[in-house]
Order: structure tokens, then sequence, then C-alpha cells
């Protein structure tokens, strides 16, 4: 499965496969709040790298500036060769935040359809072709049973699939999923992490999926791409989820514990105390503040 | 230096009768209206604020046809719509708004209804006008003592369930986990705004209901993330724009077009997108200063 | 009730519905009933004006209407949609009881504006109503899938590069389109219920969208059809009647729904 081969944590050279992606030095500056600094990394064909870190610890950030979304002040965004400054249609992507209505006049095999070509303007006529195309999609992802279903229906794990269909179905070579597991529970969540292992494989995309929680992730996971701090650090979880390491990245002393197959890290005290839910959303962070 | 003074109040303007009523009641429905504004822009039922002012001008006008005070028809019809809003509407967002939107239409509807009725049958054709637009100087001074019981009313509500009332509009979520009553603490915020909306649809006309409910509010909570704090800010812009507009308004009347004065809801609800513009920009330029 | 003058009522009245029905598929996609009540009254500050100025009310409306549009779309990037369609409204508004202010006749002429009037189509208006209507048609078509892309998942839109802005300003003008053919029947007031009733009743009871789109211009018409022969009959104002049919068809397409999902219930127990 992994490759196995000796790298120093910080540098990310892949294990085989074409390079997809590279992040070279970027750094992000919001509001005098340093994000992002120095980030580098590359993502290979057929490879899944987890991209882990607590909330805030810039994970959307980062996925935002690859999408074009979101500009780095420093540092730059190479895919498939070409530099990224805008958006555009060819990385698929799954969002952390949807909001499908369970009233919604739309059917799985529509949100999908949409895949292929909605962002287009002008009208298309159906044809087989599309429609071959948006089964097999469904199939791809074990949900050809819901194409007639509503999607604001769908269970949560249900939901991720049919979106992930909908990011693969015009067969992109960048897939990048934000929390995708944060809403499910676990069995679903196990689900979801066993189907992207396989489509990466399947379809030899490189897949960037984030999370703050790691565990899930490891049975499939390649590489790890360690956020804190505004600092990366990528290599193998066994590279890089290490007291050393960790510690090094957070700037303090951080415990790292292994049962039974499982990892917990221990960051250390200094949460906030109080409860920081976001008003709005704008992508800016604003959030009010309830102390207790 | 007293024709600089002169200039900008006319004289009699601390004298006059209509505009003391004028002042003392637009600061009470500021106070009033203003903290509840600051719960209905977390929630986001800024639509909702709205259309129980239109749906209650159905109310008010109903009233006139059955010949009792339009704040009562206001008050039953515009506490009727909010509890079609929660019967209709659910917890999701989306739907709330398409029920809120529903409920507005069919209170339209019966205000146009009650307005052609009005105009047929009771002859009174300004219905509409007075209804819709209000004037804040045609309050006689019976009603002062209405407006402070009713006011102090909706916020000693608020006051009772504000706790759970804001863990709720903030998250649901956590707020269920925590054995809070969403649905019941929502309904109750519902009926205080009913209460508070029929009131100041009354006192100042429904725009400015709208206006007072919403803008003084958006502008605070871009000024500061406390929503304690917010509800002073928020309070303070309200009474200032209000006490502007009325010294505006009764300045205006010695400007063109003569003789008429431009109403007072015009001078506040500028006033008020103002103050919401400049805190707004405030707020960006100091989050963007290095 | 199709003699004549009435022929006009009934030709605007099925375009505004067809119209309405489209735009307020997207409308309630999208959670945007505020704004589609918004322009449409903010706008009657426009009508005001131009009687004052001796413009056609049309152009009037077709301004305000586009300018309110323009105002929502920029105060949303800086905050949420809700404040913003508020804050424009009053403004709207409060230009308009200014507007108000300065001239001397009122009643008659407002009323129809609000609330509609069978009566009030004029051979002359047909023309640029039926004109604007196709413009309309012409606009929805070319941007169907980006707006239904961008309504549904917004971040997967923008990162496919369909800016939130332009979208959001593409769809309110359309909005803005339909206000301006409302004043001869239906009225400023209720036209947004037309908007949001018959595709409210479309989506309980189909699940595609195109079947929905399809069976929310057939709703739209039928709640103007029924409401301009009942304002005939009944001697009613139109507006009435378009607001409470609106929500009958609502309410029977959610009854509809809650029937479908308890014998799909019982059929599986």
């Amino acid at each position: 499965m992994t490759a196995g081969r000796a790298t120093t944590a910080g540098e990310g050279v892949p294990p085989g496969g074409e390079e997809v992606l590279r992040v070279d030095g970027v750094s992000v500056t919001i509001d005098t709040r340093e994000i992002l600094r120095g980030v580098t990394f590359s993502l290979a064909a057929g490879e899944l790298v987890g991209l882990i870190g607590a909330n805030g610890a810039g994970k959307t950030t980062l996925l935002r500036v690859i999408l074009g979304l979101a500009t780095a002040n420093v540092g730059t965004v190479v895919i498939d060769g070409a530099a990224r400054t805008r958006p555009g249609a060819s990385i698929g992507y799954v969002p952390q935040k949807f909001e499908l209505d369970p009233d919604m006049p739309l059917r799985a095999r529509d949100l999908v359809a949409l895949g292929i070509d909605g962002e287009r303007y002008g009208l298309t006529l159906p044809s087989r072709a599309r429609r071959e195309r948006v089964r097999s999609a469904l199939r791809a992802v074990g949900a050809e049973h819901l194409a007639q279903a509503r999607v604001g229906e769908l269970s949560g794990g249900e939901q991720q699939r049919v979106l992930i269909a909908h990011a693969l179905v015009r067969g992109p070579r960048l897939l990048l999923l934000d929390e995708p597991l944060a809403n499910l529970d676990l069995s679903a969540a196990q689900e979801v992490v066993a189907l992207l292992g396989r489509l990466t494989r399947e379809r030899q995309v490189a897949v960037l999926i984030s999370a703050h929680d790691i565990n899930p992730l490891l049975p499939v996971m390649d590489r790890v791409l360690y956020l804190a701090n505004g600092r990366a650090a990528v290599g193998t979880t066994d590279e890089v989820v290490r007291a050393d390491s960790l510690s090094a990245l957070y700037g303090h002393h951080v415990d790292v514990l292994r049962l039974h197959g499982r990892v917990l890290v221990v960051a250390g005290p200094g949460d906030a105390s109080g409860v920081d839910i976001t008003l709005g959303d704008h992508g800016d962070g604003e959030a009010l503040e309830l102390h207790e | 230096m007293s024709a600089v003074a002169r200039a900008i109040v006319e004289p009699g303007f601390f004298e006059n009768g209509p505009v003391q009523i004028a002042l003392a009641v637009s600061a009470v429905v500021s106070l009033v209206v203003s903290a509840l504004g600051v719960i209905t822009v977390i929630r986001g039922q800024a639509f909702a604020g709205h259309s129980l002012a239109d749906i209650g001008a159905a109310g008010g006008s109903g009233a006139l046809l059955v010949g009792v005070g339009p704040l009562w028809g206001f008050f039953l019809l515009a506490l009727a719509g909010a509890g079609a809003m929660e019967l209709v509407g659910a917890d999701r967002r989306r739907s709330r708004d398409l029920a809120t939107g529903i409920v507005l239409g069919a209170g339209l509807g019966l205000a146009a209804l009650f307005l052609y009725l009005d105009s047929r049958l009771a002859n009174a054709s300004g219905a509409t006008s007075t209804i819709l637009f209000g004037s804040i100087f045609a309050i006689s001074s019976a009603t002062i003592p209405v407006v402070i019981a009713v006011g102090a009313a909706a916020l000693t509500l608020i006051a009772a369930i504000y706790r759970p009332l804001l863990l709720s509009s903030l998250s649901r979520d956590l707020a269920a986990a925590r054995g809070v009553r969403v649905r019941l603490v929502g309904g109750l915020y519902l009926a205080a705004l009913a209460a508070a909306v029929a009131l100041s649809c009354l006192a100042t006309g429904a725009i400015l209901s709208t206006a007072l409910l919403i803008g003084p509010a958006a502008g605070a909570l871009r000024l500061t993330r406390r929503p304690g704090m917010a509800v002073i800010v928020s309070a303070a812009i309200a009474i200032a724009s209000s006490c502007v507009g009325v010294l505006l308004a009764y300045d205006s009347y010695y400007w063109p077009p003569a003789g008429h004065g431009w109403p007072a809801s015009f001078f506040i609800v500028v006033l008020t997108v103002l103050a919401y513009l400049a805190a707004s920009a405030f707020a960006s330029r100091t989050r963007r200063a290095a | 009730m199709f003699s004549g003058f009435m022929v006009n009522t009934w030709i605007v009245a099925s375009v505004v519905a067809v119209l309405a029905g489209l735009v307020g598929f997207f409308v309630v996609l999208r959670g945007a009933a505020f704004a589609a009540h918004a322009v449409p009254n903010g706008s009657i500050a426009g009508a005001a004006s131009a009687g004052l100025l001796g413009i056609s009310v049309l152009a009037g409306l077709a301004v305000f209407s586009l300018l309110g549009a323009i105002a929502i779309a920029v105060l949303a990037t800086r905050d949420r949609h809700d404040i913003a369609v508020a804050l424009t409204l009053v403004l709207m508004l409060a230009v308009g009881a200014l507007l108000l202010s300065f001239s001397s006749g009122y009643a008659p002429a407002t009323y129809s504006l609000l609330f509609g009037e069978i009566l009030g189509v004029s051979r002359a208006e047909l023309g640029p109503t039926v004109g604007l209507a196709l413009a309309s048609l012409a606009v929805l078509a070319v941007l169907y899938r980006p707006l239904l892309l961008s309504s549904v998942l917004p971040e997967v839109s923008e990162a496919r590069g369909i800016a939130a802005l332009r979208i959001d300003l593409c769809f309110l003008v359309c909005v803005a389109l339909v206000t301006t053919m409302t004043v001869p029947v239906v009225g400023t007031t209720l036209i947004f219920s037309l908007m949001v009733g018959p595709p409210g009743a479309a989506r309980s009871l189909t699940k595609s969208p195109a079947a929905a789109l399809v069976l929310s211009v057939m709703i739209a018409l039928a709640t103007v059809w029924l409401a301009i022969a009942a304002a005939y009959d009944l001697d009613l104002p139109v507006g009435f009647l378009v607001g409470v049919l609106a929500a009958c068809a609502y309410a029977g397409g959610r009854g509809w729904a809650t029937l479908r999902r308890g014998r799909a219930a019982v059929a599986r127990a």
C-alpha cells in the first residue's frame, strides 16, 4: 500500500504515479492572522492524502486556495502542469456545507447530471449518452438504486455518495473533499472512506480529504498532511504522527497515544472557554461569542 | 452661533406638542424594536419581522372596517400570522422562508380585501396611506400609555426567555441538546415580535417598523460580536436616528415643496441605512488594518 | 367576461403567470421569497414618481425594480441576503413615501397599482409586456443550468467559475423583469404570491426539476385565470384572490405530499 519510502517529514515526495497537484510555499494571511505559512506538498494520481488539522487550522483555506477561490499571498499552486489562479471546471469538489432541502424537486440523477456541465450557459437536450454517464457515475459510488430519490430525503451517507458521483462524473484528475465525514455516524463514515479508497485506485484520481480526526482515514490514507499553527508536515502516518514531529509543528509539547490501532493526539490546554458559533456563510469566519 | 443653531433646529421645535409626543413615542418604540431586532437578525428572521408588519396592516384595515381601534386589529392579525408561520413553517431556513411568503401573501390579500371594502363601505379613502405609511406626527397623547404598556410587555417576555432564546438562535442543535424547548421559545419570540411590530407600525408606520427592527441591529452586529453589547448599540442607533429624523422632518416644513414637510419616515429610514453602511465600512476597515 | 377589453387582461395575465411560474421555481429554490416580495413592493415608488414626471408607469417600475435588484445583489456580498433585502426594501419604500407626499392625487390610482385591476390593461401596454416576456424567457433559458447549480450547491458552483454575485444579480434582474410586467393585472403587492405559491405547490407534487417547472407554470396559470374570473363575477379585488388562491395551492400541494407519504409508509409496513 504505502510506498514506505523514507522521506523527511515536511517534504512531500509522492510514492509513484504522475504528479497532479503541486503546492509550493503557500502562505495566506487574513485580517493580520497568518492562516497558512509556507505549505508545500504534492499529490500524485492514485494517491489519497488526508488533510488533518483542528477546526480553524486552515484546512478549508488551503482547499479554497487550491480551488482558486482564495488567493495565496505567497506561493504557487500548479495543477496538471498549469498554474492555477482562478476557479475553473477541472477539479472535483465536495464541499463541507450544503443544504439539500427535503422538499427540493431534485433527484440524485439530476444532481449528478449537473456535475457534467452545470456551469455552462444555454440549454441541452437530454440524450442517452448523458443518461448513461450519470448512471455509471452513480453505479461507481454504489448509489444506482437512489437515482430517482429526492436528494434532500437521502441520509447523510447517501448524500455524500451522490455528491462524490457529482464530483467525479466528468472524470477529473483531482478530487477535493472538505470534511466529508463530519456529520456521519461511524458505519456511514466507514463506508464512505472505503468507497473513496476504492475510487482512488480504480480511477487513478488524486484525492485530498480534510478531516479533524485522523482515525477514520487510517485504513485508506497513503500519506497525511498535518496542519497546525499554519504549518504543514507531510509524510506517512508513522513519520508524521509522532510526538516529536507534531511537537515541532505545534510549537509546544504534544503527546501521541496509540491504542489498538487508533491514534489520539493530545495537543495540550488552551481551548477557548466560550462557545464559538459562526453566523452567516460568507467564508470570512464571522463568529458570535457566547460566554458561559 | 445662535443663527447656526436656529438653522439646524427650526424655532419652536422643542415646545411643539406633536413633536414632543413624536420624540417620546419614537424613543420608546426604538428601544423595544431594536432589542428584538438583534435577536431577529441573529435568527435570520428579517422576512418574518417585515411580514408581520404587512399582515398587521391587514388587521388594522380590517379593524377600521368593523369600527374597532386599529391597534387591536393589528395585534390580533399579527399574532395569528405569527402562529400560522410557526405551524406551517419548519425549522429549516428555506421552508421557513417559503411558509412566511405564503402567510404574507394570504395576509396581504386580506389587506387588499379590507381596504377595498373600507373604501366602498366606510368611505375611508385615506385608509391605504395611513395604514401602510403611517405618520409619526399623527399620534395622539392617549396612545402613549398603550405604547409603553405593550412595549414593556414585549420586552419582559424577551427578558424572561433571553438565555434559551439566544442559545437556540445561535445553535439550534446545541440548545436542543441542553434541554431547551426550541419550538416553544421560537413561538414565544414570534409572539413578542408580533406585539412589538404591531406597536411600531401603529406608532411609526409599517415602513419604519421594519427599518427600525433590522437596520440598527444589523449595523450593531457589524460592530460587535457580543449580543448584549449589540442590543445597546442597536438601541442607541435607533433612538438617535429617530430623534434626528423627527428633527429633520420638522425642519423640512420650510423646504420645497413648501408647506408640506417631508415625511419623518423618509429621514429615519435613510439615517438607519446610512448608519448600517457606516458600521459595515468601519468594520471592514478595522479588520483589514495591518 | 371574454369580450373586447377583457381579452387584453387574459393575455397579459397569462403571460405574467407563465413567467411568474418559471422565475418562482428559482425563487423558492433559492429561498428568495423575501426578495421576490421586496422588489415589487419597493418599486411602487417608481410608479408614483413616474406619474409625477409624466413618464409611463411601466418605465418607472422598470427602473426602480432594476435598481432594487442591483442594490440587493451588491449588499448581499457584504452581509446576509435577508438583511440586504430588508434594507433595500425600506429604503425604496421611504423614497416612495417621500414622492407620494409630494403628489396630491392618491387613493384610486395607487390602489390598482398595489392590488391589481382587471380592467387596467390597455392595448398599448400589450406589446411591451409580451416583448419583455419573450426577453425574460430567453434570459432564463440561457441561465437555467448555472442558476440551478448555484441554487443547489453554491460552493461547488463558485469553484466551477460561476461568481455568486453575477448569478445572483441575473436572478434578481429576472425578478425585476417579472415585476415590471405585473402592473396591469395582479398588482405589485401580490405578484410575489404567484412566484411563491404555485412553485411551492409544484415541488410537493413532483421530484423532477423539469416537471416542477412545468407544474409551477400550470398552477400559476390556473390561479390567475380563476382569480380574474372570480374578480369579474364577484366584484372583488384580483390581488386578494391571487393571494388566497396561491396559499390554497400551496396547502393543497403540502396536503397531497403528506397523504402520499402516509400511504407509502402504510404500504411499507
